[in-house]
């Protein structure tokens, strides 16, 4: 096991992701502890541009054909036959899609024990201890792997960094010419008649809303208040609004001066999507609901009581 | 196609978690379990993939607490076949074992694709079905929000940050761990569950005796301190809905007089 700390870059049409800068930002801190160096891995097809400006000691930069848009099984045999040859102590992922797809993959193939869903990870002595959010953000747990590892980070958990001037190593890695997955085509997300990131006042509806017949209470609260409905994920996976609608990891992110949280429990991939609204305000029955740890004001009160209430106070007022 | 669903039972998050004595787990004598809703998705993806093109889905369980109910009502729900895996797993099981006993017992199987729950609430050490592709040494893909038939194969559509898809076609075995299906998972009446029961029909088989460390340790469970609180509001909804009026309208959210 060599001293270094690795990480793995996300890059989309020459742009480097925010959460590859706050890897860094972890790695070089862990690097100053290990005596090693921070090394960022880039896997691409003619994207080596991307490599300038990173805050990282040395760049490995993996180009090939397959890897010209992310295919999982492309990045997840790269990855491995880095980590085969070069064994750095630790290797950082983002806990985003191409994250989840590399992170368990690689701790199968390269038999380097993953802490997925991580929020904090340090050194003790030869031993990673990092903190892992679990059971729906509803639990810590403080996990040790001695020697090794991989670490799955939740975005927003480490401050950025950025502004380096690495040195870029080619790297040639096996396994990427008999893929059996092919990349097809984007999808650029549907554009709708509401822009939710540009409203300022959102009442978001979630799991307890209970079903669509139900979605107008919110929406005449939003009415009264000049404000839009939006949604946590299974109300969108319901189909009970559209998926433009959707706050969180795989929706928007949205910073609203206003956002009227009902029936949201909070799992940590809404929180990451809303979690800096100026004001927060949750309606929800459960009150260990991590929701009310990032809202300003809460209540337990049922949403089928509060929403009307509230309506019908704030249309008297705006008369 | 062949399609096979592994079902984890999981925590009801819903309930209060009480840990262990050793403050390494949560207590799992006494807390209710349920499905993995990622793993509902699942079935019902594959199901509307059978539906569409023909083929069967087999869903597979773990011999994990009330896992018979979960199988049952897959059953019921349009499965052709349940089979579950029985040994000692009271203890709760690692993603790398379960990804290594459903490795082993596949081993044995006919089948073209894997859907699985893209996570579970409990998988620190990394999502089954990630693993479970690695061991089989098959492609993956996670985060999906669909599965349909193309050029003999399948096309995935793989969802990022943001809403941005990527729509990837799969030509060999593969597993998929399916985010959300292309409709909420079907609703099933208990009376179908238990007629599915009464019927029997669940294949009952040795869990396989695999070896799979995770290579990590659990050192402390707990709930998270949070650096902040909501301030709760007090009283009944009218009073509730008062305090908010106060709260919003100190801001300049509301116009109007009061």
């Amino acid at each position: 096991m060599g001293n270094d700390i690795f990480v793995l870059v996300e890059h989309t049409a020459g742009a480097v992701d925010d959460s590859t800068h706050e890897l860094l930002g972890k790695a070089a801190e862990l690097a100053g502890e290990s005596g090693g160096r921070t090394v960022a891995c880039l896997l691409h097809a003619g994207a080596a541009d991307a490599t300038s400006g990173l805050a990282a000691d040395a760049v490995l930069s993996v180009e090939h054909p397959a890897l010209e848009h992310f295919l999982p099984e492309a990045y997840v045999k790269a990855m491995a036959s880095l980590l085969a040859e070069h064994e750095p102590r630790l290797t950082l992922v983002a806990n985003t899609t191409v994250g989840m797809d590399v992170a368990a993959g690689l701790s199968a193939r390269a038999a380097v024990p993953l802490v997925a869903y991580c929020t904090a990870v340090a050194f003790e002595g030869d031993a990673v201890v990092a903190t892992s959010q679990v059971f729906g953000g509803k639990l810590n747990a403080e996990v040790v792997v001695d020697g090794a590892a991989i670490c799955s980070v939740v975005a927003g958990s480490f401050a950025p960094a950025s502004g380096g001037s690495p040195e870029v190593t080619e790297a040639s890695v096996s396994g990427l010419d008999d893929l059996t997955t092919t990349f097809l085509r984007r999808v650029e997300p549907e554009v709708s008649d509401v822009d939710i990131t540009a409203e300022e006042i959102l009442i978001s509806v979630g799991r307890g809303i209970g079903g669509e017949e139900n979605i107008e209470l919110a929406q005449e609260l939003a009415d009264a208040l000049g404000g839009v409905v939006s949604a946590s994920r299974p109300v969108t996976d319901g189909g009970w609004l559209p998926k433009t609608r959707q706050v969180g990891k795989s929706g928007r992110k949205v910073k609203p001066k206003l956002y009227i949280a009902c029936g949201i429990s909070g799992a940590p991939e809404h929180l990451e999507g809303m979690g800096d609204a100026e004001l927060i305000i949750a309606i929800n029955t459960d009150e260990n609901a991590p929701i009310f740890d990032v809202a300003h004001f809460g209540t337990t009160e049922d949403l089928f009581d509060v929403l009307p209430a509230l309506t019908e106070q704030v249309e008297s007022a705006v008369g | 196609m062949d399609i096979v669903v592994p079902m984890q039972q999981t925590v009801d998050l819903v309930e209060e978690l009480e840990l262990n004595d050793a403050g390494t787990d949560v207590e799992r004598e006494y807390l209710k379990f349920v499905a993995n809703e990622w793993d509902e998705q699942a079935l019902e993806e594959a199901l509307l993939f059978k539906e569409a093109t023909g083929g069967t889905v087999t869903v597979v369980g773990i011999d994990e607490t009330d896992v018979d109910g979960t199988l049952y009502s897959a059953l019921a729900k349009g499965a052709d076949r349940a089979v579950k895996l029985s040994g000692d797993f009271e203890e709760g099981v690692s993603s790398h074992r379960r990804a290594a006993i459903l490795a082993a017992w596949l081993g044995d199987q006919s089948y073209d694709l894997v859907l699985v729950g893209v996570q579970s609430p409990e998988d620190l050490d990394g999502q089954t079905g990630v693993i479970l592709a690695n061991l089989l040494d098959v492609a993956h893909v996670s985060v999906a929000i669909g599965v349909e038939p193309h050029d003999g194969g399948v096309k995935v559509s793989q969802e990022f940050g943001g809403g941005v898809v990527h729509e990837l076609a799969l030509s060999g075995r593969a597993v998929v761990g399916i985010q959300a299906a292309r409709q909420a998972p079907r609703y099933v009446s208990i009376s179908r569950v238990r007629a599915a029961m009464q019927e029997g029909g669940l294949n009952e088989t040795a869990a396989p005796d695999v070896d799979a460390e995770t290579g990590t340790t659990v050192r402390r469970l707990y709930a998270p301190e949070s650096t902040s609180h909501a301030e709760m509001l007090e009283g009944d909804a009218d009073a509730v809905a008062a305090r908010i009026m106060e709260i919003v309208r100190e801001r300049g959210l509301v116009k109007g007089g009061s």
